[in-house]
């Protein structure tokens, strides 16, 4: 068995493109003809927006219309970039074509997506009202109410990195110190046990009464939340580290520091990493509660706002943000235990 | 092959006295090693012959300091084993390389828990070279073949200069040409350091291609049938003709005659 090739077969990193079976020079013409096909329905949903005209009244119709024909525009300059970039470039450029080449049926298909919503709504009004807005009314949002929307952003990110950090360095020294020493689990682990099933929110009308703020409260859940699945998992990482790592360490002279920071806490990384990312999917939860409840900022009170005005419109925006935010932080995630992991194999993809 | 720098190239001696040991299964007692006598001179390389499962792994986990024997003492060099000790450095059956670290950092592990990667650092390339694992220092284990995975364990052992190395079954999970060929790779290892050796075997024939004395042990709980000195050069050849018939000897003390 040979190094190279054992490392060729490690899982890429996420994002990287999968090489396509087509060779590059024959198949590039078609791809020229499948992004022209993806430009022509981004025109058309441009066309269709700007020349039918609105039902009712919306504003920044018109600025959509020129986003989808912009969209159009790019991809239509793109398609002969990209096959001749994936004939000779090399490097990142090709693997630039080659994930463009590789999202063309999405793009197709969210461009019919977005004419049917246009019609739907703006065209032909066929979908009760305010519940719901046309895609023109979110980019009506993002270009008047940015300030606020970024604004509640920031809160909620601060909000949720406080208490997560706190919660997933808790949680792991927790789990670690159960899993090392059995005073520790004597005591803790009953306590696990009571509490860690018990959903984080279901605290909030104590925190908010027993904390001398909102935020603090929220932060305290959100900790909470993300602190329990991470102790378990990082518990649980240790207590299955196969026992001759220890036995080797001691015969080498590893002193009983040495052995919890390089030998359980590294061989319970794969578990911490799942606990994490656990604790992560139920931070966001507990934000978005806290936040409806409480704190009077953040995406979450957006939502809330935006539903009491029946600003649909801003609803929709808000949760697009936050759907981006929330995903772009457990892709954060994965690519820190992609780093972090990388002697593992067959890791699962996000 | 490089010689691999020593401090002390000197074996250790071991004198286990009287030592019995057991287990608890399901509450009812299992007793594994029943009253082992056994001195293992410097620069020895002994093996413990016997059926599986009948102590003999206990017996080096003693010898290791990773437990204390029920009863009977062990001594290594004169003093009580108390505890592990880096002069005593066991290779197991697998060979439990650490998955998060290459092999190179896998091999300084030793150094670095006691401290000694600093003063000491220069040993890691020599032990890899040692081990003939130069070129893989920077793989990580799951990339390894089985024979390079226990080259890279023994060389995790032999960076610590060990006065004792156990080998407990070191190429049980070999296949047989990898095997032969670590044979006398150990061998070979073993002459020019100069440490003692105790190894663990099932294998009538590694046994005696290997060691100076081969112990024979029983069924569990494990006691000592036979001591017997091998007294042929090396390197040896496996037809050597009074191996043969050592070998049928040590058939016959296992009960297995039948089967020459």
């Amino acid at each position: 068995m040979s190094v190279n090739d054992t490392a060729a077969g490690l899982p890429a990193v996420n994002g990287e493109a999968r090489p396509s079976g087509r060779s590059a020079p024959r198949g590039w013409p078609k791809e020229w003809s499948r992004l022209g096909t993806a430009s022509l329905l981004w025109f058309i949903a441009a066309a269709v927006t700007a020349l039918w005209a609105d039902a009712d009244e919306w504003e920044r119709t018109g600025e959509f219309a020129s986003l989808l024909a912009v969209a159009g525009g790019v991809l239509a300059f793109a398609a002969p970039l990209a096959g001749r970039a994936r004939q000779t470039a090399g490097g990142r450029l090709k693997g630039a074509a080659g994930r463009l080449s590789a999202a063309v049926p999405w793009l197709i298909v969210l461009a019919i997506g977005l004419i049917g919503w246009e019609i739907l709504t703006a065209k032909l009004n066929l979908l009760p009202r305010p519940f719901f807005a046309p895609p023109q009314a979110l980019l009506e949002v993002y270009l008047d109410d940015w300030p606020r929307l970024l604004d509640c952003l920031a809160a909620s990110l601060t909000l949720l990195v406080t208490g997560y950090a706190i919660g997933a360095v808790l949680g792991v020294v927790t789990g670690v110190a159960i899993g090392w020493s059995r005073a520790v689990g004597y005591w803790v682990h009953p306590v696990l046990r009571l509490i860690g099933p018990l959903p984080a929110t279901a605290w909030l009308p104590i925190a908010f009464f027993a904390f001398p703020s909102s935020w603090s409260a929220s932060v305290f859940l959100i900790a909470l939340a993300t602190g329990v699945p991470v102790t378990i998992l990082t518990w649980s990482g240790v207590a299955g580290v196969n026992s001759a790592f220890y036995d080797i360490a001691r015969t080498l002279g590893a002193s009983p520091r040495f052995l919890v920071l390089k030998v359980a806490v590294p061989a319970a990384m794969p578990h911490v990493f799942v606990g994490l990312f656990m604790g992560l999917g139920a931070s966001f939860a507990v934000l978005v509660v806290a936040e409806m409840l409480g704190v009077k900022s953040g995406i979450g009170w957006y939502l809330q706002w935006a539903q009491g005005w029946a600003a649909y419109g801003n609803m929709y925006a808000a949760l697009l943000v936050m759907a981006l935010v929330c995903s772009g932080l457990v892709t954060l995630l994965f690519r820190v235990r992609d780093r972090l992991l990388a002697w593992q194999r067959g890791m699962l993809k996000w | 092959m490089v010689a691999l720098e020593t401090t002390d190239t000197a074996g250790m001696t071991i004198d286990v006295q009287v030592v019995s040991h057991g287990f608890e299964l399901h509450g009812a007692p299992l007793p594994v090693l029943d009253g082992v006598d056994l001195r293992v001179e410097p620069g020895e390389l002994v093996a413990l012959l016997g059926p599986s499962g009948c102590g003999k792994s206990t017996l080096l986990r003693l010898i290791a300091g990773l437990e204390p024997p029920s009863r009977g003492s062990i001594f290594a060099d004169g003093r009580p084993i108390g505890g592990p000790d880096p002069s005593r450095v066991v290779v197991f059956q697998d060979p439990t390389l650490y998955p998060w670290r290459t092999v190179r950092e896998n091999v300084t592990l030793g150094l670095e828990a006691r401290g000694l990667l600093r003063s000491h650092g220069h040993r890691v390339e020599q032990a890899l070279d040692l081990v003939g694992l130069s070129g893989f220092a920077r793989a990580y284990p799951h990339q390894l073949s089985g024979g390079m995975a226990q080259r890279a364990a023994l060389a995790r052992a032999l960076v610590n200069d060990p006065r004792l190395l156990v080998l407990d079954e070191p190429l049980g999970k070999l296949d047989s040409l990898t095997r032969l060929a670590m044979q006398s790779e150990l061998v070979e290892l073993w002459r020019s350091k100069g440490f003692t050796g105790l190894l663990v075997t099932h294998d009538i024939e590694e046994a005696l291609f290997m060691a100076t004395r081969v112990i024979v042990f029983s069924e569990r709980p494990a006691r000592i049938t036979a001591d017997l000195t091998i007294d042929r050069p090396y390197p040896r050849h496996r037809g050597d003709p009074v191996l043969t018939e050592l070998r049928h000897r040590i058939l016959e003390l296992l009960g297995l005659a039948e089967t020459w």
